[in-house]
């Protein structure tokens, strides 16, 4: 995807083929040939793993979806089923439903990465809009997951998330039927949010191709946040990249391996171990951990409208990040005040999210409120004011250079 | 830096303080934590312990909790209490199973191993009625479905030391948290008082009572004893293949060790050239 490949096959049917299909020169620009900045740290290995997380999503819930049953009496029991009796049944259900937590403790801190060297500055602000969108897509398919064991968390979940729609003036009640296929979260529901479920993985898939090939047409951001100049500032993907991602997602994997194996319920709610009961409630009705922050802001805000409207902003408000960044320079590092400022704003997140667990009453609120503000203050204030005032420290003058010291 | 850990220490420090609120507020104590043999990454049932269990649950729960997810087969499978695959026929030859003959007529024939636990009323809504307006939980799922509030820091360490035993340790204390209700507290009628139910007021009488089911392996038969046995035992029946997956998870736990330290050297090796 980057330029004109000068792969050529060695083999006389790997020419015949690459001349009506150049399937293996695509391949070998995009992942052998294709430049790296020669400085990437371990933060820029989360791609990689994302890739990998997205596949084995796909991979153990297709398997999943052969013994699954998308109907209100008997999906608890045939999700109960493939824990107890399909062989490996547990095994693939804690991957898929630990490797949901993974891919977004993965993405979480790709999005981190991505703000504190800027690179969604210039000129890649289409690949991280791509990236949001990929991002709005993930929280929508691990809602939707949620849903399918239809225990009581998924139930009640599905219930508030799907009353969102109801603060719409006018026609909201209208659409929430619409949604539900009925008058509450039922059959219909369970039926289509199982459809979509198995829908979305391939929308992401799909827009990850396009913000892979975003991605290779910019090329990669560094930490210096300044562009390669010279074949001296990269090194090519393979060997350099494919080794350094081999071993990350590895390692990555202990992680996810640690939650499957020994902790597997401990990112889930104890409640969904309980069948779906339309006639009680439980007492704290919590989404999954990825979500608390924006269900912190949802509660902050007191009109319903406005909260729904605060809390869909909170993520729409990533794709203008762009241009709401006034500053040319690119990388914290170079930007003492941009540093300060964007570890406050990840505590505020880790505050909302801490507080999306709480129940909405007392002093909770109070810093909900708090925090949510400062949260939009983070972007609308805080940042365009920033490019304006802040005295950034020099930049290195080419990516060896900061690299190597000035002796290169 | 600083501020950042000034921000920090204040995230915390206000936390915890909330946190503490929160608990005293409701006024229940926090369920002692047990020494349980499935707890860690080594952790096994003990086969004595579950079939100990499995009689508390066949001679006390069993008359109001249905458990209709669990087989008898099941009690014959690894990782389970250990039964031969004829003791599991005999136990399930003891209850009798709901059918239909050849000629469609409904029968009552024996059970046979691979029918399920039958169900102590014939539906929920006769369950409920038999007991006070609410139908007793279902056993199968009921180690998992139960837990406490952990609150910060507690939730952090839980990572690291693989405390997962929230369940069983809240079930345990349940069952020998009956005591005589605070003089102000108005028990409603049918309700009893247990210091670890929330809202103090449960619908199950006290189950269970020192002596009251005999052991024949001479462990101690009392209350704490009964408690722990038919709390692992239900622990079992929610999770049958904890020790396949912990004893799989030490296999992947030291493969992706040895493949990332492999990995690790490869990369050292390939990036030496432009280091």
């Amino acid at each position: 995807m980057h330029g004109n490949s000068t792969y050529q096959p060695q083999s006389k049917i790997g020419q015949w083929f690459e001349k009506r299909l150049p399937i293996g020169g695509l391949i070998h620009s995009s992942f052998v040939a294709y430049p790296t900045p020669r400085n990437l740290n371990y933060w820029w290995t989360f791609g990689g793993i994302l890739s990998f997380m997205l596949g084995v999503q796909i991979i153990t819930g297709i398997v999943l979806a052969m013994h699954y049953t998308p109907h209100v009496d008997l999906a608890f029991k045939s999700v109960e089923t493939i824990m107890r009796d399909v062989n490996y049944g547990w095994l693939l259900r804690y991957l898929h439903s630990n490797g949901a937590s993974m891919f977004f403790i993965a993405v979480y801190i790709h999005i981190y990465r991505g703000m504190y060297y800027g690179s969604y500055k210039e000129p890649r602000e289409v690949l991280w809009i791509l990236g949001v969108i990929i991002y709005l897509l993930m929280m929508a398919t691990g809602f939707l997951g949620y849903t399918l064991p239809w225990g009581q968390m998924s139930f009640w979940g599905a219930t508030v998330i799907t009353n969102f729609f109801s603060a719409i003036p006018g026609v909201g009640e209208t659409v929430v039927t619409w949604l539900w296929g009925g008058f509450a979260v039922g059959n219909p529901t369970l039926n289509r949010f199982y459809s979509l479920h198995y829908l979305l993985p391939f929308v992401i898939a799909g827009v990850v191709i396009l913000h892979v090939w975003a991605l290779h047409v910019s090329g990669q951001n560094n930490p210096t946040g300044i562009e390669p100049k010279s074949d001296r500032d990269t090194v090519p993907f393979t060997p350099y990249a494919t080794s350094k991602d081999g071993f990350a997602m590895v390692a990555f994997c202990i992680l996810f391996a640690w939650f499957v194996f020994y902790l597997p319920n401990y990112l889930g709610h104890a409640d969904n171990f309980i069948v779906a009961n339309p006639a009680v409630t439980p007492a704290h009705i919590v989404p999954e951990w990825y979500y608390l922050p924006f269900y912190a802001i949802l509660r902050a805000v007191p009109d319903k409208l406005l909260g729904v409207l605060a809390m869909f902003g909170s993520i729409a408000i990533l794709a203008f990040l762009p241009w709401l960044d006034t500053s040319k320079v690119k990388s914290a590092r170079y930007r003492p005040l941009y540093k300060q400022f964007f570890w406050l704003f990840f505590a505020v997140c880790i505050g909302l999210g801490w507080l999306g667990a709480k129940p909405a009453e007392g002093i909770y609120v109070v810093l909900s409120r708090i925090l949510t503000i400062y949260y939009f203050a983070h972007f609308i204030v805080v940042l365009p004011l920033l490019g304006i005032f802040e005295k950034t420290r020099p930049l290195p003058n080419s990516i060896s250079e900061s690299v190597l010291g000035s002796k290169a | 830096m600083t501020t950042q850990r000034i921000l920090i220490a204040l995230t915390l420090a206000a936390s915890l303080g909330a946190a503490g609120a929160a608990r005293a507020a409701e006024g229940t104590p926090v369920p002692p934590a047990q020494k349980w043999s499935f707890a860690g990454p080594f952790g096994k049932f003990d086969q004595g312990q579950l079939q100990r269990g499995f009689k508390i649950y066949k001679e006390v729960c069993a008359s109001c909790h249905s458990m209709s997810l669990v087989s008898f087969r099941n009690l014959a499978e690894a990782g389970g209490p250990g039964f031969s695959e004829a003791q599991a026929a005999a136990v399930a030859a003891e209850y009798k199973i709901k059918d239909l003959d050849d000629k469609g007529e409904a029968i009552e024939r024996n059970g046979r191993p691979a029918d399920a636990f039958p169900a102590p009323f014939a539906n929920d809504r006769a369950a409920a009625a038999a007991n006070g307006g609410v139908a007793p939980p279902d056993f199968s799922t009921l180690a998992k479905a139960r837990t406490y509030e952990r609150g910060f820091p507690w939730f952090v360490i839980d990572i690291f030391t693989q405390y997962q035993e929230q369940g069983p340790d809240y079930i345990s204390a349940l069952l020998q948290g009956y005591k005589e209700p605070p003089k102000d507290f108005v028990l409603p009628a049918g309700g009893n008082y247990n210091e670890y139910f929330p809202g103090h007021v449960i619908a199950m009488p006290p189950p269970l009572s020192d002596g009251q089911v005999t052991y024949d392996d001479g462990a101690p038969q009392t209350l704490a004893q009964y408690a722990k046995d038919v709390t692992s035992f239900m622990m079992w029946a929610a999770e049958p293949h904890l020790v396949a997956r912990k004893r799989l998870g030490f296999q992947v736990m030291i493969f992706l060790i040895v493949l990332s330290g492999l990995l690790y050297f490869t990369k050292k090796k390939v990036w030496s050239a432009v280091h």
